[in-house]
């Protein structure tokens, strides 16, 4: 996290609306490898959209995207994965009526020779994936829908792990979860962490904040109010800066 | 081909059960779909009865297959359309459309320019006639996607818009006949199907086909170190299907002889037609990637679009692949009254999504199967067919569909929610007034 390093990831003066709304209002962010940065703030305060801009699903107006100092273009998910960005959603962005192998692979199918779909393959390499992250894992071939939370986010990791993601984007990853599975997302955090992937972390448990983060972004209104290191402030300096949009003495 | 779409298990009976359960589980056997068989079987059985042994006949169900083709071709496709969340009101005035414009090729078209008669007619005529209805489904099919109307409006539209077409065309709504010569065969008769020998290699590929699919499928399985069925339950399946497919031929195809000829007829074209499209359509459902996104997209379009999906192209193939099969059950239906009529297909929309509804096809979108609406179309025919048998009148064969659409459905959405009263009291509701109406219905 020295600062001499290019950053994994740097949003430079990121701008998008709707409408006359100003949802995300020239926000500029790093992410070190290996690192945490927690985006928080209160509802509309532009976090999901800032994200999304960078998972490719709303493209900005305005403002630049760089991956290890390249300036890149992300109109579309695709071309953001194409980049090592994987999400993992709030409400988990699965298809309920799908098995974990074709959600893991959805969009990004294994195929035979003939171009069909190879499900056996897709099967064992799902299999693999989540043996590593959760090894209570069994239900391969019935639709997610019968899988419980933790089940479930164990197949939206297993997908950024499984593709290599470089860089992660979680919207939420405990907030559907009970209190030994979010234990258990934490842990998958520490390990990712530990493999040098940086993540972006959204979330609105300030515990879970401080527990994870390295570095926390605070928003309000679509402006960033200030990033600070998490080792400078107090959780009451941080909530301050959610509902007031207070810059605590020791923030740049 | 088992559409596998295992129903959730509730383990809160006794142990027995629970094994019972879970050997079920292991044949990966869709149990909705074998509860549809069920139901067919006993559809047929108390026709059988109640005609006095009129319905499970070489004849009856040789007709029965006839029948059910159009239908269940484009059922086929409407499954899709309806797992990826929309709907097509459009397909019957579609079919109407088509079936009209290739009777106009045949009849006024070439004859005009080139004389009658030609080999090449039925060819260009059927070609015409699906480019059409591809370039129709297109254009339904990029307004809902690309412009954002409801499926519902866009189709009803079409509705109005091809049935009026051919009263356009049809200068005042003429009837257009013959058909060529040729043409006419897709529609079955008894010059349509294939005769005895060429049904028993048809039967024989079909065998061979189904011990492939299961060798194969344990082959594939195996290399990747994944679960397979026991062997014994899948030689079981193998002959079971065999076994199935060889008595449907022997009983239904062979086993009519043709009334002009004497010789037995063997399976028909439009069943064999629908064969390759069945065939197809699960090929295309579960195996290839185009399948997989529709029902991705039925399952959750937020999921599908953040997976980079191109949900637009994927719902406009759904429409094009919907306005093809309209096309080929245009050319049965018009082959086989021998012409074209102003009024071909109508109501066919109703008794297509039925068909796809009584198959298992949720309008909460991403559940149905293919072969399950081809099964749907069958009972919805054999439920029609049955009571003509018994000389039921038009009205009171509508209040029985009618019935027995709702409880299917009621049934079904009953058994996913795992509240089994429901389903039983449906059951028994949807058949007390089924019976009534057809016994006080006989003239």
């Amino acid at each position: 996290m020295s600062d001499t390093k290019v950053p994994l990831v740097e949003l430079r003066d990121i701008r998008v609306s709707f409408g006359g709304l100003h949802a995300v209002d020239g926000v500029t962010l790093t992410l070190n490898p290996g690192e945490v940065v927690a985006l928080v703030g209160g509802n509309g305060a532009g976090k999901s959209t800032l994200m999304h801009t960078l998972a490719g699903a709303h493209p900005a107006d305005s403002g630049q995207i760089l991956v290890n100092g390249e300036p890149v273009t992300i109109a579309t998910p695709r071309d953001a994965r194409a980049q090592g960005i994987e999400v993992i959603y709030q409400k988990l962005a699965l298809a309920e009526n799908i098995d974990a192998a074709g959600n893991l692979f959805l969009g990004r199918e294994l195929r035979t020779r003939t171009g069909a779909l190879d499900d056996s393959a897709m099967a064992s390499a799902t299999r693999d994936v989540l043996k590593r992250l959760n090894p209570r894992f069994k239900n391969l071939n019935t639709p997610v829908k019968s899988l419980s939370g933790g089940q479930r986010q164990s197949v939206a990791i297993a997908r950024a792990v499984h593709f290599n993601a470089k860089i992660l984007i979680m919207d939420e990853p405990t907030a559907a979860l009970g209190p030994a599975e979010t234990a258990q997302v934490r842990e998958l955090i520490e390990q990712l962490k530990s493999e040098g992937i940086g993540i972006f972390l959204i979330s609105h448990d300030i515990h879970d904040v401080f527990d994870l983060a390295d570095r926390i972004s605070v928003m309000m209104q679509g402006r960033l109010v200030a990033t600070v290191e998490k080792s400078k402030v107090t959780k009451d300096e941080v909530l301050a800066m959610i509902i007031m949009g207070q810059r605590p003495g020791g923030a740049n | 081909m088992n559409d596998s779409q295992t129903s959730e298990q509730h383990a809160n009976d006794s142990g027995v059960l629970n094994r019972f359960r879970a050997f079920i589980a292991s044949t990966e056997i869709d149990t909705r779909f074998a509860g549809m068989v069920i139901a067919l079987v006993v559809i047929w059985t108390a026709f059988h009865i109640l005609s006095g042994g009129d319905f499970l006949t070489s004849r009856n169900l040789w007709n029965l297959s006839v029948q059910s083709a159009s239908i269940a071709v484009m059922a086929t496709g409407m499954v899709l359309i309806i797992v990826s969340r929309n709907i097509d009101l459009s397909v019957g005035s579609l079919l109407g459309f088509l079936g009209y414009v290739m009777a106009m090729v045949q009849t006024r078209w070439i004859p005009d320019a080139f004389g009658f008669e030609h080999w090449y007619i039925w060819i260009v005529a059927l070609i015409v006639g699906i480019a059409l209805g591809a370039a129709l489904g297109a254009v339904q099919g990029s307004i809902i996607a690309y412009g954002g109307v409801p499926a519902f409006i866009v189709t009803l539209g079409g509705f109005l818009v091809w049935r009026g077409l051919i009263f356009r065309m049809g200068e005042q709504g003429q009837t257009l006949s013959p058909l060529d010569g040729t043409f006419q065969l897709i529609g079955g008769g008894p010059k349509g199907s294939l005769g005895e020998w060429r049904s028993w290699v048809l039967g024989l590929l079909g065998c061979i086909g189904a011990i492939a699919s299961i060798y194969f499928n344990r082959k594939r399985r195996r290399k990747y170190d994944l679960a397979v069925r026991p062997l014994p339950i899948d030689i079981g399946l193998a002959v079971f299907g065999c076994v199935v497919i060889i008595l449907g031929i022997a009983l239904i195809a062979v086993g009519y002889e043709s009334p002009i000829t004497g010789a037995p007829t063997g399976v028909a074209y439009p069943v064999v037609i629908l064969i390759a499209i069945t065939i197809g359509m699960v090929y295309l459902s579960r195996r290839r990637r185009f399948g997989r996104y529709v029902y991705a997209i039925g399952g959750n379009p937020e999921a599908a679009e953040l997976g980079g999906i191109n949900t637009r192209r994927t719902v406009m193939g759904t429409f094009v692949l919907m306005g093809v099969l309209c096309a080929v059950s245009a050319a049965i239906q018009t082959a086989r009254l021998n012409s074209a009529v102003t009024n071909l297909g109508v109501q066919n929309e109703l008794d297509v999504i039925s068909a796809a509804v009584i198959g298992g096809t949720s309008f909460a979108g991403g559940i149905g199967t293919i072969s399950g609406a081809v099964l749907g179309a069958v009972i919805m025919q054999s439920l029609r067919s049955g009571m003509v048998l018994l000389r039921i009148d038009s009205p009171s064969q509508d209040i029985v569909v009618g019935v027995v659409l709702v409880s299917a459905v009621a049934i079904d959405a009953a058994l996913r929610q795992g509240k089994r009263r429901t389903a039983g009291i449906a059951l028994a509701v949807g058949l007390v007034v089924a019976a009534l109406i057809i016994q006080t219905g006989r003239q």
